[in-house]
């Protein structure tokens, strides 16, 4: 006794859809979106741990220019730290590729004496992460 | 030039005139007798002059001569000679090549000149001042005949050169003063003798005008970027995919031109605000994790515990990370695998023990960089008994449920919906009871993946991944009373089937593996026999875990709720050692380490440690590891590199801890002696205990 599984598809709720080739489409196309929205959920919720976490001071979210999209601290801390740490960001990636092309800048940490700065660069977005370590 | 007496000269300008003097002269006395004559000449005027009167005052270095001396007779010669010419003038002549003395020298001495400003009457320059100056009567008559005559021959010489300027003019003139007229204007006249004329003429030049026209410049920008070998990198990967990229588009059929151009219109209204921080906000994650649990993260990497010197043969185990999921309500741990490839991650398998209790499940994956929250999760409907990872395709994970059914999830599948990628559903051949074991093995004969699995209901079915599908094959069922045939189902169904609780295949044959039933037997089996090879009579109790040594090809360990563990050579019925622990014992694990370790838990909270070549009849360490106490152990893990465990209970917690040192020994190395490594020590370690063990 062979049995043939039919595994899960999107497509067999509609099965007499199957006809055109459009709708497949449509349906593929959904499925990216839904999956966008379910990535950006994700995103959305390591955000918020990350946040909530212990010790954790203040995260700011940077695009590419420089500009801060998404904060938790105040405007004038939040654009100073946009702009300092994009460029420190910057030089410390060109300084990694120089020396070795294939190399990429996984993250940089600062750490001073009252708490530590953590960023994780991007292609187009900086994430910084103000921590206290110590609490 | 007389010849003068040296008395009567008289020379007021000295030393100009010359005297020859005699050869006789010596040179010497030459200035000085200069000197003397101008005395002389002095002494003789002193008759003269007024001043000079009184004597004669001669000077201290006056040459004193005798009166002879004085009287004597000199000869004085005036000479044309120019004293001032020279006498030796010498020229290099080329010819002979040397420098040669001129016999000639100029000897003139000129004293005196004065330009005067007298002209010869008959000069041309006179000739020219007196026609100016219009000289005329008797001189100019009679000269101007002369001229005349002289000017006749030069006049038509000089007419037929001015032709007609000349006749104009003079004829212009008035005629009295014709010839003086005409000499004068002849004179006057200095045209040259050659017939020159000049020509010329100018065209009309057109008006100039200037016409330019400015376009608007293009528009600039500045722009300057400093380039480091990062940068170009960049820029040739980048051009790389975009020629794969191309080339792909060539190459796939036109069906999905279409479609790729309508996705990709549609793609581009996707959000792509956030969603790309997905890697970066993960990486982010960990830091924070890292800095605050940064002293387990120390410890597990660096700490060494030094008392275990001082403790003898027993060790201690070390809490590190403890992994909790706050959306876990109320389930257990009921399996724990570690990921081959990355050796900080391992998968859970939630579920229920209880009968009474079961509900949905969930399917974690766990990283060690970060205890807060799970890499991946997988809710399930029911509850998982279950899990392996496949050895080499590491995203694939094979689970078992309470429900019978066995499913293979595919981490790598961004499946939103979460579901698994193959399920068993039940007219594909799922167990009818919970499955307690599944077991990767490798491919079969078309490369498709297939897994064992064990269930309550007595069969041992092999599953294989077919594109699609899940198909299964009854390897065995398990009977009570002896091996069944692999024929008809009413055959099977006659017998009485025994509950499979374990599985494992052994680790170098892969045909040979251990089934481990409810009732307490153990079965050795091959997937070619539908025969057992081997029963063991095990344990009064269910077999809860069955383990092949990984190093030694015959020894396997088993485990039961009746508190027990033995060891088995697989020759011999009667197992080698037994345990008793006193409480019954939810899990046991080989070391991957060294043949002789292997941990055993218990359901009063308890972690056992036994190495065989240390100590045969005790444990080395029994720790509690969990801090409330009815909280029962119910599965162990050794990771493959790390000297780490973790370990579940059944409210749903995974601690890891760090085993010390004396838990990790290695065979001391005689002096003198190069330690051997591999597998084959841990063989001998374990034969000579089996040997002993008898």
């Amino acid at each position: 006794m062979t049995a043939d599984l039919q595994y899960s598809h999107p497509l067999d709720l509609h099965p007499f859809l199957l006809a055109t080739d459009e709708h497949e489409e449509e349906r593929s196309c959904q499925e990216d979106r839904q999956q966008a929205v379910v990535i950006m959920a994700e995103v959305e919720e390591t955000l918020k741990r990350i946040q909530t976490h212990k010790g954790v001071i203040g995260t700011i979210v940077v695009n590419a220019e420089g500009i801060p999209i998404r904060t938790t601290l105040d405007n004038s801390t939040t654009v100073q730290y946009a702009g300092l740490l994009h460029q420190l960001t910057m030089k410390a990636r060109s300084t990694v590729r120089d020396i070795d092309p294939q190399n990429d800048l996984t993250f940089l940490r600062i750490r001073s004496k009252k708490h530590e700065i953590m960023v994780a660069p991007d292609k187009e977005f900086l994430l910084i992460i103000i921590q206290n370590p110590n609490e | 030039m007389p010849v003068l007496n040296k008395a009567t000269l008289k020379s007021k300008q000295g030393s100009n005139v010359h005297y020859q003097k005699a050869p006789a002269a010596a040179k010497p006395s030459k200035a000085a007798s200069k000197k003397k004559d101008e005395e002389d000449g002095v002494d003789l005027g002193d008759g003269g002059d007024e001043w000079t009167q009184g004597k004669t005052i001669k000077p201290p270095d006056q040459l004193q001569l005798s009166q002879a001396e004085l009287k004597e007779e000199f000869t004085k010669i005036l000479t044309v000679n120019n004293p001032h010419a020279p006498k030796n003038i010498v020229r290099y002549s080329f010819k002979e090549r040397s420098y040669k003395t001129i016999s000639g020298v100029d000897q003139m001495a000129v004293h005196f000149a004065l330009d005067g400003n007298l002209l010869h009457q008959d000069s041309d320059e006179a000739r020219r001042q007196r026609a100016k100056q219009g000289q005329v009567e008797e001189k100019v008559a009679v000269d101007a005949e002369v001229q005349e005559d002289e000017d006749k021959p030069d006049t038509p010489a000089t007419g037929g050169g001015e032709p007609g300027e000349d006749g104009g003019e003079a004829d212009g003139e008035d005629r009295p003063d014709s010839v003086v007229s005409r000499t004068y204007t002849k004179e006057q006249k200095a045209t040259n003798q050659f017939n020159f004329s000049e020509r010329a003429s100018q065209t009309l030049n057109n008006p100039l005008r200037d016409r330019a026209c400015q376009a608007e410049p293009p528009p600039r920008c500045n722009f300057s970027a400093t380039v480091d070998q990062g940068e170009i990198y960049e820029a040739y990967a980048e051009e790389l995919q975009k020629q794969e990229k191309e080339k792909q588009k060539a190459a796939p059929p036109k069906k999905d031109e279409d479609k790729g151009k309508r996705k990709a219109t549609l793609t581009e209204t996707r959000s792509d605000d956030i969603s790309k921080l997905a890697t970066v906000a993960k990486i982010a994650e960990r830091l924070v994790n890292q800095n605050t649990f940064d002293d387990i993260a120390q410890d597990f990497k660096y700490f060494e515990d030094a008392s275990d010197e001082f403790r003898g043969q027993e060790g201690t185990l070390l809490p590190l990370w403890k992994f909790q999921y706050d959306k876990v309500q109320r389930l257990s741990v009921t399996a724990l695998c570690w990921n081959q490839k990355y050796s900080d991650l391992f998968a859970v398998g939630m579920g229920s023990y209880e009968f009474s209790r079961q509900g949905q499940g969930m399917l974690l994956f766990y990283s060690l960089k970060n205890c807060s929250f799970p890499e991946y999760v997988y809710p399930t409907d029911c509850g998982i008994m279950c899990l392996d990872i496949h050895e080499r395709l590491t995203y694939l994970v094979a689970v078992g449920f309470y429900d019978g059914c066995v499913a293979v999830y595919n981490l790598m599948e961004e499946d939103e919906q979460l579901q698994p990628a193959y399920k068993s559903t039940a007219t594909t051949g799922k167990h009818m009871d919970p499955v307690w074991q599944v077991r990767w093995q490798k491919d079969d004969m078309d490369n498709n993946h297939n897994f064992y699995s064990v269930s309550s209901d007595g069969r041992v079915v092999s599953w294989t991944l077919v594109k699609n599908e899940l198909r299964f094959t009854d390897i065995i069922t398990l009977s009570l009373e002896g091996p069944a045939s692999d024929g008809t189902p009413d055959a099977v169904q006659q017998h009485i089937t025994a509950c499979g609780r374990s599985l494992d295949f052994h680790k170098q044959i892969d045909r040979l593996f251990l089934v481990g039933t409810e009732e307490g037997k153990v079965h050795m089996c091959s997937n070619y026999s539908s025969q057992f090879l081997e029963t063991y009579a095990a344990h009064s109790m269910a077999v809860d875990a069955v383990k092949w040594n990984h190093f030694h090809p015959k020894v396997f360990i088993t485990c039961s709720f009746d508190c027990t563990v033995k060891i088995w050579n697989h020759n011999i019925n009667t197992p080698m050692l037994t345990f008793d622990l006193s409480a019954p014992v939810g899990d046991v694990a080989w070391s991957p380490y060294s043949s002789t370790v292997f941990a055993a838990v218990t359901s009063d909270g308890r972690v056992h440690i036994f190495d065989l070549s240390i100590n045969k009849y005790e444990a080395i360490c029994q720790q509690r590891v969990v801090p409330k106490k009815k909280t029962r152990l119910t599965h162990i893990e050794f990771n493959p590199v790390y000297p780490i465990i973790i370990v579940g209970d059944h409210r749903g917690y995974v601690t890891s801890l760090k085993l010390s040192p004396n838990l990790r020994k290695k065979p001391k190395e005689k002096k003198g002696q190069e330690l051997p490594k591999g597998p084959e020590v841990e063989v001998a370690k374990m034969e000579k205990i089996l040997v002993h063990a008898h």
